[in-house]
């Protein structure tokens, strides 16, 4: 078996007293896109700053392209390549000084490095904007500016935190796009946290759901979805409630499970077409009108509510560069 | 060192694309040198001295004589004449008039009978300057009033003979030594404090972490385009100002060899002190809170707008350490004496070493990680 370009092994950090990353191991193969999923406070955004050694671990550790993250951090920093939640392109520079100052900071030889820039603005499609200040561009755009950035000295392991958040869903498509534009020529490993399910749905080949600083699961996305209860979902909403009326769609054919609240109920069911005709029926014959009854394959949605829970977090942090009153919103 | 190189390129560029802040950090300066300079450096003129002549006799006409010709010539006061001492007090105490001058009566009689005769000045000392002023002017003005009406021919008395070494320096001039420093200050704390804590807040520092620069490479890349920043703010005011000051011959290049090397020194003296203080900060209000009190505790003890031996102990002992002192030290013997390198080869000692003990502080408190 090929070495891992992502080897995690039982990884821990500790800020005090709390433990926000609490012994993780998992493996990336190269040429995977592995998506980090996970709520807020989860822990995704320390394990990935640990593993492109912003952060040292408390415990364990992992191995980026073979080199070690604590001891060996300037190999690691050199085969891989970030764009972190935060946008951090200089807004005064042009989209070409932007990626010159990084080819620059990587040690990109000086023969290369109009060729790497051109063929990366070329793959971001933003060679026309060039010599524009990225102060100008739109989010998307800038958004790739920053992924042309981070691919500027050719890593082999590419790391995404939240590329997508805050975009518009036209940006949102074109950033993925370009992703899996570049990924498909490329020799590249994809690390990506992302808060859209369906994206990480389409474009992950491996997906792991984090919680309280643990993987609570880790596989493909259609073993994931597999892996729940009820190959179908079916979100009804009724007049009204009869006594009992949980209990009665709990005993209706092929149900897995019901959670319901007022007058809505979500219903997973093995087979969507029979549960539907069953409850159509069950409610005629108890005068209860259907006011809408919606069915659905099961997506990561109800993958990531199923093994996080559906309980609001609320979680104290540091203050991040967002909070500050002089932060530049983009 | 090319990782070096590309972050004093990246703030170069960053600089030269915000005329904004260039215009604001050299502006402060200038602003004060001119406004400082003349509000403090000019003349006293036009007080108001009240003048109530009680005795009329000849001698109180010789006094008010004089004391006319001032108000005609120097201008220092003008002189409105009471007949009531009352009046003339109630007036002083309401800021109509700044003195009252009282001649009383007998004056005359007690002159020609060298009877201890007095003239009395009661002046309004809430305003120590204008009070200095008129003691200063009425104490000339009764030594002349003593002068014997035909000079002696040999003098027995022993007078003082004033050389003065360098030509005379007006207050904007002995001023522009402090407006220099403050320009370069103005430059470390926006360019090197303010503009560094809000890149690290908003994350820009977090791109130069992930790349396989070195704690030293940064931390030099840092401090260099800080120094050269100044630099240019330095320069730039070290020739404006000298123009407005009206310094003399101010583009000899000897002289300007020498302050170039002075701003060199003070600028990346002041740019190691700001990263020290700052390299462990992350809060974006911090450099903002500690301009005003680090301005006034570098400033003023520094000698740049009073001497420092009028200063009490503990203010002496900021001045001591205080890089501003050096700073403004080597600048006034620069731009007001011309002296050679001899004159500020201690004031530069001092930078350097003070340069190299807070940087080595910053490096080892400097943080490769986040």
């Amino acid at each position: 078996m090929a070495t891992p370009a992502i080897d995690v092994r039982e990884i821990v950090k500790r800020f005090g007293d709390f433990t926000a990353v609490k012994g993780i191991s998992f493996s990336v193969a190269p040429g995977e896109i592995f998506g980090l999923l996970g709520p807020n406070g989860a822990g995704k955004s320390t394990l990935i700053r640990m593993l492109t050694t912003l952060i040292q671990p408390t415990a364990g550790t992992a191995l980026i392209n073979g080199f070690d993250i604590a001891k060996q951090s300037n190999d690691v920093r050199r085969v891989i390549g970030v764009i972190p939640q935060a946008m951090t392109s200089d807004l005064e520079l042009s989209v070409e000084e932007n990626l010159l100052i990084y080819a620059k900071l990587y040690g990109v030889p000086r023969a290369k490095r109009q060729t790497l820039i051109h063929d990366l603005l070329e793959s971001v499609e933003l060679l026309q904007w060039r010599d524009k200040q990225v102060k100008h561009l739109s989010g998307g755009m800038r958004r790739r500016v920053e992924i042309a950035r981070g691919l500027v000295h050719e890593p082999r392991i590419f790391f995404l935190d939240e590329p997508t958040t805050g975009l518009d869903p036209v940006s949102r498509t074109a950033v993925w796009e370009m992703l899996q534009r570049i990924k498909a020529t490329r020799d590249l490993t994809v690390l990506i946290t992302t808060h859209y399910m369906d994206e990480a749905d389409k474009l992950c080949d491996r997906i792991a759901i984090v919680d309280h600083g643990t993987l609570v699961a880790l596989d493909s996305p259609l073993r994931l979805k597999a892996s729940i209860p009820g190959r179908n979902v079916l979100e009804v909403s009724f007049s009204h409630v009869p006594e009992g009326w949980e209990a009665t769609l709990r005993s209706l054919p092929q149900v897995e499970g019901v959670t319901g609240s007022d007058h809505v109920f979500r219903i997973n069911s093995h087979n969507g077409p029979v549960t539907t005709l069953a409850i159509l029926e069950t409610a005629a014959r108890a005068g209860v009108t259907i006011q809408s009854l919606a069915v659905q394959s099961t997506t990561l949605d109800d993958v990531f509510v199923h093994y996080t829970g559906r309980a609001l977090r609320d979680a104290l942090q540091g203050p991040s560069a967002a909070d500050s009153p002089f932060m530049i919103r983009r | 060192m090319a990782r070096t190189w590309a972050i004093i390129e990246r703030e170069l560029r960053r600089f030269r694309r915000s005329p904004i802040l260039i215009v604001v950090s050299m502006i402060f300066p200038l602003v004060q040198l001119v406004v400082l300079g003349y509000a403090f450096g000019g003349t006293v003129k036009h007080l108001t001295i009240a003048v109530v002549d009680q005795d009329h006799g000849l001698q109180a006409t010789r006094i008010r004589e004089l004391a006319g010709a001032v108000a005609a010539g120097p201008q220092t006061y003008d002189l409105v004449n009471y007949a009531d001492q009352g009046a003339a007090l109630t007036d002083l105490r309401n800021g109509r008039v700044n003195g009252v001058l009282t001649i009383p009566p007998g004056f005359s009689r007690r002159v020609l009978t060298q009877n201890e005769p007095k003239v009395a000045l009661i002046a309004d000392n809430t305003d120590s300057f204008v009070s200095a002023t008129l003691t200063g002017t009425m104490g000339s003005l009764l030594a002349a009033f003593n002068e014997p009406a035909t000079p002696v021919r040999v003098p027995g008395k022993a007078a003082l003979d004033v050389v003065e070494v360098y030509p005379y320096v007006p207050y904007i001039q002995y001023l522009l030594p402090g407006s220099i420093t403050m320009s370069i200050f103005m430059m470390v704390m926006i360019g090197g404090g303010i503009i560094f804590i809000d890149d690290k807040a908003r994350g820009l520092h977090e791109g130069y972490l992930v790349t396989p620069i070195t704690k030293l490479e940064l931390v030099a890349g840092f401090n260099i385009s800080g120094t050269i920043k100044a630099v240019l703010a330095g320069v730039v005011i070290m020739v404006i100002g000298s123009l407005v000051a009206g310094i003399p011959n101010p583009l000899d290049p000897m002289r300007m060899a020498r302050l170039f090397l002075v701003i060199v020194v003070t600028a990346f003296a002041l740019i190691s002190m700001m990263f020290l203080l700052m390299v462990r900060v992350t809060d974006p209000l911090m450099p903002r809170a500690m301009f005003g009190v680090l301005n006034t505790l570098l400033y003023f003890p520094s000698g740049a707008v009073y001497p420092q031996q009028g200063f009490p102990q503990w203010m002496q002992w900021i001045a001591a350490i205080d890089p501003f002192t050096y700073a403004v030290h080597a600048f006034k013997s620069l731009l007001l004496k011309n002296t050679g390198m001899e004159a500020i080869a201690s004031d530069m000692l001092y930078l350097v070493a003070f340069s190299v003990v807070a940087l080595t502080a910053a490096t080892a408190l400097f943080k490769r990680t986040l």
